[in-house]
């Protein structure tokens, strides 16, 4: 699954600029995902990776640069136009109500209403269908380690609430899947979880985006990795064509990617 | 699923810490995290037993009626700052939109002669529309509600005492004004239709909340209003209708007022702002927002009446009374932040 160049690229961006004041948070980015696989997105604090993120799951609006989803150009200027284009994202907060349970935060903001006068007057939710949908998508994704889905996502830990939310893009998403850091306040255990939650959305057919620090496990799941330094792209490598080192180096500007590398 | 039971046998001791029974402090803690209203509602029965052993009249259904009838103005107001102060922000004008809500229903009748269904109407538009001056100020400007409501309180009543020219406006007892004060017994329990109308606005509004999808969203971003709108969820319209929907609260407790004063006065329900976060406080509710139930306000607004009354049949001078419920509101925020500090 490394070689997909004769795909077309499910989301590409082409020139990328955002300036917060005087500060360039990007500078002329491009990046490609292909369907089907996972793009690794690494770089320094203040590289960019975060910005980057944002403008692609409509959470901050480009400066300049274009978006393609599936060849057509798209203007994102929230996050419910990356969502209706089929880009899903979850952010390193999560983006969860921590008083409501399980089932209400897979469907926060996309509720199911029941159906008939009670749902198209009285605009009443279908509790029992959400519940039950959403017991079969946690099932779907293995995540087991859940008793009750109406328990409240703050009684949840770290790892579980990570899976809620990966579970949520995995539901809607029908494109992408954008995870920030999602491991990043994990265990061990925890983390081979999401990593696994990662694989098995791949399996699903979705493309993924995976931010993280943490080099052994983008080289362990991603496809490609792209390389953000200092605002720009600082090259994309993949797990068998360099090494963690070889990544670091090229992160830090110890090293410089030449494009036919 | 052997990988996963396997993976469980090699459990960390953190996980058996994490897995060992719950001691009985963290059982009370959880089933107060998931009941809201709980304490206050055992407050009230202790409370409602405490006085009547005081003094049997306590319980005489006379008595009892009285306390459901000057609850009504004051719990119909709590009912809209629950929605409020569940956004996370606070109306500190509420009670003022009511006074001013209500004299001009009563002056629309009484000076210009506007049929009563009519001046109704106005006097709830009156009411939303000052509520969306707040909501609008909060959501457009980005000010805090504290600070808008601060000063729209002073707006509010400066237009309202202007407006009044220092009259009181008294109606016909027969006008439609009124009918919020007729009475409805059950029994030999005499209520008002007033009191029936602040429980259908309690019915109406814990419905929306727990039914609805914009419940859902209003306490999605009373937790956390970046995550919410990342979620997909738009903020600000979500804030704005919180004061509007309390606008619509206000309006029913200003008919609600129209008919205890018998008109409109514009000295009546001076205490009606803090009176109403009281009740939101002592039921249980945050004032961090994104936690608490609205019948816990009914609740906490018949703590306050039970308190008062009470005291004053055991023969106690007023002023306990007041001290009683300063009490319990610190009472009541020690709870809220013991229920959100430890995890369940």
């Amino acid at each position: 699954m490394t070689t997909t160049d004769h795909q077309a690229p499910v989301l590409q961006a082409t020139g990328l600029v955002k300036r917060f004041g005087r500060v360039v948070g990007l500078d002329d980015v491009d990046l490609t995902l292909y369907p089907g696989e996972v793009l690794g997105v690494i770089g320094d604090n203040g590289a960019g990776k975060s910005t980057l993120i944002k403008c692609l799951s409509g959470a901050l609006v480009p400066d300049e640069g274009t978006i393609r989803v599936d060849g057509a150009e798209v203007h994102f200027k929230k996050p419910q136009d990356a969502r209706e284009a089929g880009i899903e994202t979850v952010y390193q907060n999560l983006a969860v109500a921590p008083a409501l349970d399980i089932a209400s935060n897979l469907f926060l903001a996309r509720e199911i209403r029941r159906k008939g006068p009670l749902g198209s007057i009285l605009r009443m939710l279908d509790i029992g269908e959400m519940k039950r949908q959403a017991t079969e998508q946690m099932k779907k994704l293995g995540i087991t380690t859940m008793q009750d889905i109406s328990q409240a996502m703050e009684t949840l830990s770290g790892g579980q609430r990570q899976a809620v939310a990966v579970a949520r893009a995995g539901a809607f998403g029908s494109r992408v899947v954008i995870l920030d850091e999602p491991t990043a306040a994990l265990g061990v255990r925890e983390t081979g979880e999401v990593l696994r939650l990662v694989r098995d959305l791949r399996e699903h057919g979705l493309a993924v985006i995976l931010i993280s620090h943490n080099m052994p496990n983008v080289f362990l799941v991603c496809d490609r990795i792209h390389i953000q330094r200092l605002g720009s792209c600082a090259g994309v490598i993949t797990p068998q064509s360099h090494t963690m080192e070889d990544a670091v180096a090229i992160m830090t500007g110890a090293k410089i990617l030449t494009p036919s590398s | 699923m052997t990988t996963n039971t396997a993976r469980q046998t090699r459990a960390s001791s953190a996980q058996d810490l994490a897995d060992r029974p719950p001691t009985p402090a963290q059982r009370v803690h959880a089933v107060l995290h998931r009941k809201p209203a709980l304490s206050p509602a055992i407050v009230l029965l202790l409370a409602a037993i405490a006085f009547g052993l005081l003094n049997s009249r306590f319980y005489h259904l006379e008595n009892l009626s009285l306390v459901a009838q000057q609850v009504a103005v004051v719990g119909s107001l709590a009912a809209g700052q629950t929605v409020v102060i569940l956004t996370a922000g606070i109306d500190l004008s509420i009670g003022a939109v009511m006074v001013l809500s209500s004299l001009v229903m009563s002056k629309l009748v009484a000076d210009q002669g506007v049929p009563g269904v009519l001046a109704l109407f106005i006097g709830a538009v009156v009411a939303v529309g000052s509520q969306a001056v707040n909501g609008l100020l909060v959501t457009r400007i980005k000010l805090p509600p504290f600070i808008v409501t601060l000063g729209t309180l002073s707006i509010f009543t400066a237009i309202t005492l202007i407006y009044a020219k220092g009259q009181t406006v008294s109606l016909n007892p027969d006008a439609f004004l009124l009918w919020s004060a007729t009475s409805v017994s059950i029994g030999s329990l005499h209520l008002t239709t007033g009191v029936l109308m602040m429980v259908v606005l309690y019915g109406v509004i814990g419905f929306a909340l727990r039914y609805t999808a914009w419940g859902r969203h209003l306490y999605a971003v009373g937790d956390d209003a970046e995550a919410a709108r990342l979620a997909g969820i738009s903020v600000n319209r979500v804030l704005l209708s919180a004061y509007l929907v309390a606008g619509l609260a206000i309006a029913v407790a200003a008919w609600i007022l129209a008919g205890r004063v018998g008109g409109g006065d514009p000295n009546a329900g001076l205490n009606a702002n803090l009176e109403s976060i009281t009740a939101v406080v002592i039921g249980g509710t945050s004032l961090f927002g994104g936690r608490g139930v609205v019948v816990g306000s009914l609740i906490g607004a018949f703590i306050v009446q039970v308190f008062d009354n009470g005291l004053a049949l055991a023969g106690f001078d007023p002023n306990y009374q007041v001290l009683a419920v300063g009490i319990l509101v610190i009472a009541a925020v020690s709870v809220d932040q013991w229920i959100r500090s430890v995890k369940a």
